[in-house]
């Protein structure tokens, strides 16, 4: 809380005054009007209040399906993806598996994915053409679409985030504590039961709720091989873009958005309430794996299994890129790279253009945001925390209909504008740069700070100087996320993209949509080699290691 | 000749806590400190003495009150205008710049040349007795070097006053001492003045010229050590400096010159100098002993007791000795403190039935 004395003491500083004020600006032109105005639309009705919109569409069982099934689908998910990121996490940082290194890399290589890429996978695989199905079992049949494609592409989607989390929980957990419980006569199984899990459940939770949500709220895979399994976030699209009907788009939109964010701040308060500081002392050294050679071999068979999978998906889309025309003709061909050059080169490089232009504002952003919100005493210090991770909680839907709805009029007239697109990737990933940057400055020392500026420096020369090198890392970790969330972005942007102004990920839902499955996976292909490309040399450039950068991933 | 330099005057800190209620941490403090002097602020955890520092170095904002420096109110002076280094506990050296230029920081920082900074670094490095690990990082140095980075990254500046807070307090017992002795040594040689911050006693002993013990926010006594040690005014200081035993009694005799108390082991005369003012017949009051004014023995004497632990420690051995009061059924445990001479002390053991017999020249008298 900032007192009086802290409050003056703050206008001292009229540059820190300044930034402030310009946040809370920013934050509330492209984060609260926008969702105001989902909210107002779908509010009213020939200019009075109503909630009319909402009562048609809890009147109607294909709405009403919709809101089933999206929760259905993000439990489903939530559970199975939390178990596999448990599972793994638990043999790589506690199972004492060989191929440790190897299993990292693997676990993480699907965040980077555009999230409907799996999805173009089982298309390939599963589809009505089908590798898998067609062509090795010789099946006539309409394919792996609706639920359980779903869930099989959602579970490999998603189940990095929840190994993230948890691996971080299970490496704070200290060896001693193990090592201790067993010294006290505990088996293995008793260790597990009684001191790993109670210790992790907190992230456990965490991960299924933060699954939940991404999994509710994903739009790309749904659209491609939903089917007849209608879900909130493509209803929304649907009512709003194909049909025109802008009220019932935006109520759908905030039927998503109620759930996201009471999950959100549940999954908040859990992480903060439960989240056991087990950090005393100075641990004795590495834990021992906790696990005999039969839960080896278990653990390391289910680890393969999962990577297989992994790799299949990846595989099949490079594949696919050379295959003339998949399930009816396989032989080789170069033709899907000069049609996607043709018709895509543009797109890309616009989107490679807008991207690296949002990246550094909002890695500075962010980092500016959590300088304010950890280090200065100001009136409103947890509302400005609240309001930059707000957009953290949102769907991509309701953002997209929220920017169609605030920025087509004066004063804010943007749409179909570069401009738009780069504020919808600033603000839908400052939370990511916020969150990171908050993390790195917690661990450097308040006093650190306070001795730059008891030496003469104030507190821009403190910055620059000493926090900013300090927080490199965060910064880095930040901007590399904001690049690889942006290239890959599609609920929001489906709504802002216009003829001029393309993005990638848009064009490639185009092309499967009109079953050019070829041209789909070499613009999949390359957007993957491009992300892994900006990941490497950030890597090169800044010496950071792979795990600063995606500790900040979760 | 002395000039008073900084002043604190009735100064107030008040902080809001995690429940939303008020917590005064510094009380009413006034204080003059000398041209050159080295001041410590001694008390317990959560006394005030840090924030006390804190605001002087103008991290904190007194709630009220003023501190004037030669004169001057400087509360509109920000931090980093100050002009008073401080040595951290933590050191909080930069880890992402070189020892070399974490020293030469603060003098980067005004408009000096190149060759004078090094010049000026260089002297610093001399001074602290550190030299040949400028190009290194602080994470490669030990806790004492970066302690002496810390004290030189001060110094380097050449102020009118430094500030240390509890900076010996992450070093092992012999570091300690040995660098407690050069930061006197480097202070006298620059006549700087000092504003040290501890809980240990013997740090603020050995460094001092005036210690200020506080608790509870307020100054609970200051002056020289000999006076703080050998004239504590309170129970609270003789316990906290002194470690002293207390035992209650009642006044049963005043004469100009002794006051008799009678207490569990027998009447007890003690001179009146070392009496709280004001004492009569019946007072009830506290009597503060010190471990080493209690001898222990075999010879029949005051108070037959127990060893109930015995630590050997060298050149002493310290004693927790059980006696009974008449009449109670709970054993009171006291300190002493013996001298070892070879051949000459007897070292006894736990379980030993002895006696000691209390200095009662040495006692001091509190009112209860």
């Amino acid at each position: 809380m900032a007192t009086t004395a802290q409050n003056r003491a703050i206008l001292r500083e009229p540059a820190v005054v300044a930034t402030i004020i310009l946040m809370f600006l920013l934050l509330g032109l492209f984060i609260l009007y926008p969702i105001f105005s989902v909210l107002r639309l779908s509010l009213t009705q020939q200019g009075s209040f109503s909630v009319d919109v909402y009562r048609e569409l809890f009147n109607r069982p294909r709405y009403l399906r919709s809101i089933t099934n999206s929760v259905m689908l993000g439990t489903v998910v939530a559970t199975i993806a939390t178990i596999v990121g448990f599972v793994f996490a638990f043999a790589i940082y506690r199972g004492g598996i060989k191929g440790r290194r190897f299993f990292q890399t693997m676990a993480i290589l699907p965040i980077i994915s555009p999230p409907f890429m799996f999805a173009l996978s089982v298309i390939l695989l599963f589809g009505r053409n089908g590798l898998v199905t067609a062509r090795l079992l010789g099946l006539d049949t309409s394919g792996l679409y609706g639920l359980p494609g779903l869930i099989l592409v959602q579970t490999v989607n998603l189940f990095p985030i929840a190994y993230l989390t948890l691996s971080g929980i299970l490496q704070n957990i200290d060896p001693d504590l193990e090592t201790g419980a067993m010294n006290l006569g505990a088996s293995r199984f008793t260790v597990f039961r009684t001191i790993t899990v109670p210790l992790a459940i907190p992230g456990i939770l965490a991960s299924w709720l933060v699954v939940f949500v991404t999994s509710m709220t994903d739009f790309g895979n749904p659209i491609m091989i939903g089917g007849s399994f209608d879900v909130l976030s493509v209803q929304a699209y649907l009512e709003f873009t194909g049909m025109g009907n802008l009220p019932r788009g935006a109520a759908l939109a905030v039927l998503l958005l109620i759930p996201t964010v009471l999950v959100y701040f549940l999954q908040r308060a859990i992480m903060k309430r439960g989240s056991y500081a087990t950090v005393t002392g100075k641990s004795s050294r590495r834990g021992r794996p906790n696990t005999g050679r039969g839960m080896r071999v278990i653990l390391m068979t289910f680890c393969s299994a999962v990577t297989f999978l992994v790799v299949l998906f990846y595989g099949t889309i490079v594949f696919g890129s050379f295959v003339r025309l998949w399930g009816v003709d396989w032989s080789f061909t170069l033709d899907h790279f000069s049609y996607s050059w043709d018709v895509g080169f543009v797109t890309l490089r616009n989107t490679i253009m807008l991207a690296l232009i949002a990246t550094p504002l909002t890695a500075f952003m962010g980092l500016i945001i959590a300088f304010l919100t950890i280090r200065k005493h100001f009136f409103g210090r947890s509302a400005l925390s609240f309001l930059s991770l707000l957009s953290y909680a949102i769907p991509g839907t309701a953002i997209g209909i929220g920017y169609v709805l605030a920025f087509n009029a004066a004063p804010f007239r943007w749409s179909g504008t570069a401009f738009i697109l780069v504020t919808a990737y600033v603000f839908r990933n400052v939370p990511i740069a916020v969150e990171s940057g908050i993390a790195a400055l917690k661990q450097i020392s308040a006093e650190i700070e306070e001795s730059s500026t008891n030496l003469g420096a104030n507190s821009s020369q403190t910055f620059r100087q000493v926090t900013l090198p300090l927080i490199k890392p965060a910064f880095f970790a930040g901007a590399t996320f904001t690049f690889v969330r942006s290239m890959t972005a599609i609920s929001a942007i489906i709504f802002l993209v216009s003829a001029r102004w393309n993005h990638v990920t848009v064009l490639i839902l185009a092309q499967t949509e009109i079953m050019r499955l070829g041209v789909a996976s070499v613009m999949s292909t390359i957007l993957i080699i491009i992300i892994m490309a900006f990941i490497y040399l950030i890597m090169k450039a800044t010496g950071l290691k792979r795990d600063q950068i995606f500790s900040s991933a979760q | 000749m002395s000039e008073t330099y900084l002043k604190l005057n009735n100064l107030v800190k008040d902080f809001v806590d995690g429940r939303g209620e008020t917590v005064r941490a510094v009380d009413d403090i006034t204080l003059d400190i000398q041209k050159g002097d080295f001041v410590t602020l001694l008390g317990p955890s959560g006394c005030g003495k840090t924030t006390t520092l804190r605001m002087i170095a103008g991290f904190e904002h007194p709630t009220s009150g003023t501190i004037e420096l030669h004169g001057q109110d400087i509360s509109p002076v920000p931090p980093y205008k100050r002009k008073m280094p401080m040595v951290f506990q933590s050191y909080a050296l930069f880890p992402h710049m070189t020892i070399f230029d974490n020293i030469a920081y603060g003098l980067k920082l005004q408009s000096i040349s190149r060759d004078q900074i090094a010049r000026d670094v260089a002297e610093a490095c001399r001074m602290v007795n550190l030299s040949g690990v400028e190009k290194r990082y602080p994470g490669e140095l030990s806790g004492g070097q970066q302690q002496r980075v810390a004290l030189a990254r001060a110094l380097v500046l050449k102020p009118e006053i430094i500030l240390f807070d509890e900076p010996l307090s992450n070093l092992d017992a012999k570091l300690r001492i040995q660098t407690r002795t050069e930061i006197k040594r480097v202070q006298q040689a620059m006549g700087v003045t000092a504003l040290y911050v501890t809980h240990d006693q013997s740090e603020a002993l050995s460094l001092s010229d005036n210690i200020v013990i506080m608790n509870h926010g307020k100054i609970a006594q200051s002056g020289s050590p000999e006076k703080v040690y050998n004239h504590p005014a309170s129970p609270f200081v003789s316990d906290f400096i002194g470690n002293a035993n207390f035992m209650d009694g009642q006044v049963t005799r005043v004469s100009t010159t002794t006051v008799d108390v009678s207490t569990a082991g027998g009447t007890m005369s003690i001179p009146a100098d070392r009496c709280e003012h004001g004492l009569e017949s019946g007072t009830t009051v506290r009597l503060a002993i010190k471990p080493e004014v209690i001898s222990v023995n075999r010879e029949k004497s005051q108070f037959p007791v127990t060893v109930d632990v015995a630590s050997f420690v060298g050149p002493i051995t310290e004693y927790k000795l059980q006696f009974v009061h008449d009449g109670s059924d709970e054993p009171q445990i006291v300190t002493a403190i013996e001298s070892n001479v070879e051949g000459v002390t007897t070292v006894y053991h736990a379980g030993e039935k002895v006696f000691m017999h209390i200095n009662a020249d040495q006692a001091r008298v509190y009112k209860v």
